[in-house]
């Protein structure tokens, strides 16, 4: 995350504890840069994270994410 | 820089959701309410309405709204989320009013309050989330079920035959002249995602701008009540559920509304022009000074319908109102226009009342037999009771209750009609409480009887009662 803040690129972020594991996100992202966890969040999903690169910062994952607090798109 | 984050239209940590997870919604995984939730948080914020904003929330999975949204909540019994935000848009004309509800909800439980509230063309935005089936309850068919489809309560797929078929709220909504704006929206890939967006600001940008009733069907996924993994159940929604609810703009008149356009008058309910109204109706029955009343009546009527026994509650309570003591009339009655059943409770107080029901009379009168045996034993010790003897057959508690016994409707029959057995009833009362001067109750007939050719005779019935009282003592 604070890579890409540094490097001055779109990214997305996601709170791995907030995530049920739905995969919308990854249905609808047009560049395929989020990815499913093996690990398991406490609440027992497999949260969904940024593989680090690539993103658009264009916020469909956003809005097809039904967590209001699980997703965050930052476009600089 | 652009930030897609959470809304400050939502709490920032949900505080009254019980249990841990108070950043987390309650709902499972790929629902689309936690979708359409987010849309909503987001306009209101950006339009900077959320300090005026009361979210109310149905029965339902969404029933817990106020968890969320960091505005005004209200969570109203199941169907009556349209009425509910009826009442408190009309009360507060400033306020933005959210009907946030159910296919189970709104289609079913509530179709009255729905229908109606769309008729009235009220200022208000009705969100309603179809996902085609009861999801909180676990599945059940719900009306916008589609045919085939399975549910818990058909578990061999919706018959047509059997169940009927799906309702279609959005096109059933747009036959009505008042609404502003009908729109059929769904949370499906992000080209739909993203209408549904645009669809919700604007419904909320028209109550804003106070140009009338918006409705926006969102057509939404329900994974556990399907039975889908989130994925395919939005998938499923596309192919199949978009056949049976076809998505568009069914009714647009934003651009030729203002808030002016649809006649609603809320000034209406002001309390200032609610006494006005009342003084005008005090005023038919002719000025008068204030009379004093020595004991506050609290009285009880009772009879077949047909005997007048609401009307001669009524003519109490504005002899009453025009003495300028504080009145009630309740009436209490059948089904039937003639022959049933009815009462009346009417209070007359130098103070406010309380309640308009009156449990333990002061004074009952009673013209037939059941009413007789249904309420002499709650008069008060020492209470009148006053009975139509020409019909009544049985006799009252004379230790206990001041008897006063007079064949009403033979008298009125006397007078040249049976029917007006209730008015020698009221100059009896009168006379036996000593309540108000017999020339003022006199008057105020005279001003309350519409029927003109009729007045000399009430006034000879009210007085025959009257007399045939003051003459037994």
């Amino acid at each position: 995350m604070t890579d890409n803040a540094a490097l001055d690129v779109p990214w997305m972020e996601v709170n791995g504890e907030l995530c049920k594991g739905c995969q919308l996100c990854l249905a609808v992202c047009p560049k395929s840069v989020i990815a499913i966890s093996e690990k398991l969040n406490s609440a027992s999903y497999h949260p969904a994270y940024y593989t680090g690169a690539d993103c658009t910062g264009c916020g469909l994952c956003f809005y097809a994410c039904p967590e209001p607090g699980a997703i965050r798109v930052t476009k600089p | 820089m652009k930030t897609y984050e959470k809304s400050a239209g939502f709490f920032p940590v949900f505080e009254r959701k019980t249990g841990p997870a108070k950043e987390a919604t309650h709902y499972c995984p790929g629902c689309g309410h936690g979708n359409v939730h987010k849309m909503i948080a987001e306009a209101l914020e950006e339009f900077g309405l959320i300090g005026r904003s009361v979210f109310v929330s149905p029965v339902g999975c969404s029933v817990f709204g106020y968890y969320y949204f960091n505005c005004g909540n209200f969570q109203a019994a199941h169907g009556r989320a349209p009425a509910v935000a009826t009442a408190v848009k009309r009360t507060n004309p400033d306020s933005i009013v959210i009907s946030y509800q159910g296919d189970g909800d709104l289609a079913a439980i509530g179709t009255a309050e729905t229908i109606h509230a769309a008729n009235r063309g009220e200022n208000i935005c009705v969100f309603f989330v179809n996902n085609a089936i009861y999801g909180m309850t676990g599945g059940q068919m719900a009306p916008t079920t589609m045919i085939g489809q399975r549910s818990t309560t058909t578990p061999q797929g919706r018959l047509e035959t059997v169940h009927g078929n799906p309702i279609r709220m959005a096109e059933m909504l747009a036959t009505l002249p008042a609404p502003t704006y009908i729109e059929r929206v769904a949370i499906g890939d992000s080209k739909h995602i993203m209408k549904a967006r645009k669809a919700i600001r604007k419904a909320l940008k028209i109550q804003a701008e106070g140009k009338g009733y918006s409705f926006v069907e969102i057509v939404s996924a329900c994974p556990t009540g399907w039975k889908m993994d989130p994925v395919h159940a939005r998938d499923w929604l596309l192919e199949d559920m978009l056949k049976v609810f076809p998505l568009g703009v069914f009714k647009d008149e934003s651009d030729s509304r203002d808030e002016n356009s649809w006649h609603r008058r809320y000034d209406a309910y002001e309390p200032a022009v609610v006494d006005e109204y009342l003084d005008r109706l005090k005023s038919t029955l002719g000025e008068a000074e204030p009379v004093a009343l020595e004991n506050d009546l609290h009285c009880k009527f009772a009879g077949f319908g047909g005997q007048g026994i609401l009307t001669l509650g009524l003519l109490l309570s504005q002899i009453g109102m025009r003495a300028g003591q504080h009145v009630s009339w309740f009436p209490a009655y059948g089904p039937e226009m003639r022959g049933g059943t009815a009462n009346c409770s009417v209070n007359l107080c130098g103070s406010r009342i309380g309640t308009p029901l009156v449990e333990n009379p002061n004074v009952l009168v009673v013209m037939n037999q059941p009413s007789l045996d249904a309420f002499a034993d709650q008069v008060t010790d020492g209470g009148v009771i006053i009975v139509d003897t020409t019909i009544v057959e049985g006799r009252p508690d004379a230790k206990r209750l001041r008897p006063v016994l007079i064949p009403a409707t033979a008298i009125a029959d006397e007078v040249g009609m049976a029917k007006i057995a209730n008015v020698v009833v009221l100059g009896a009362l009168v006379a036996a409480t000593g309540c108000f001067p017999r020339a003022f109750c006199e008057d105020t007939l005279r001003a309350a009887i519409k029927k003109r050719s009729l007045v000399d005779m009430n006034i000879d019935a009210f007085g025959r009662g009257y007399d045939f009282v003051k003459n037994a003592r």
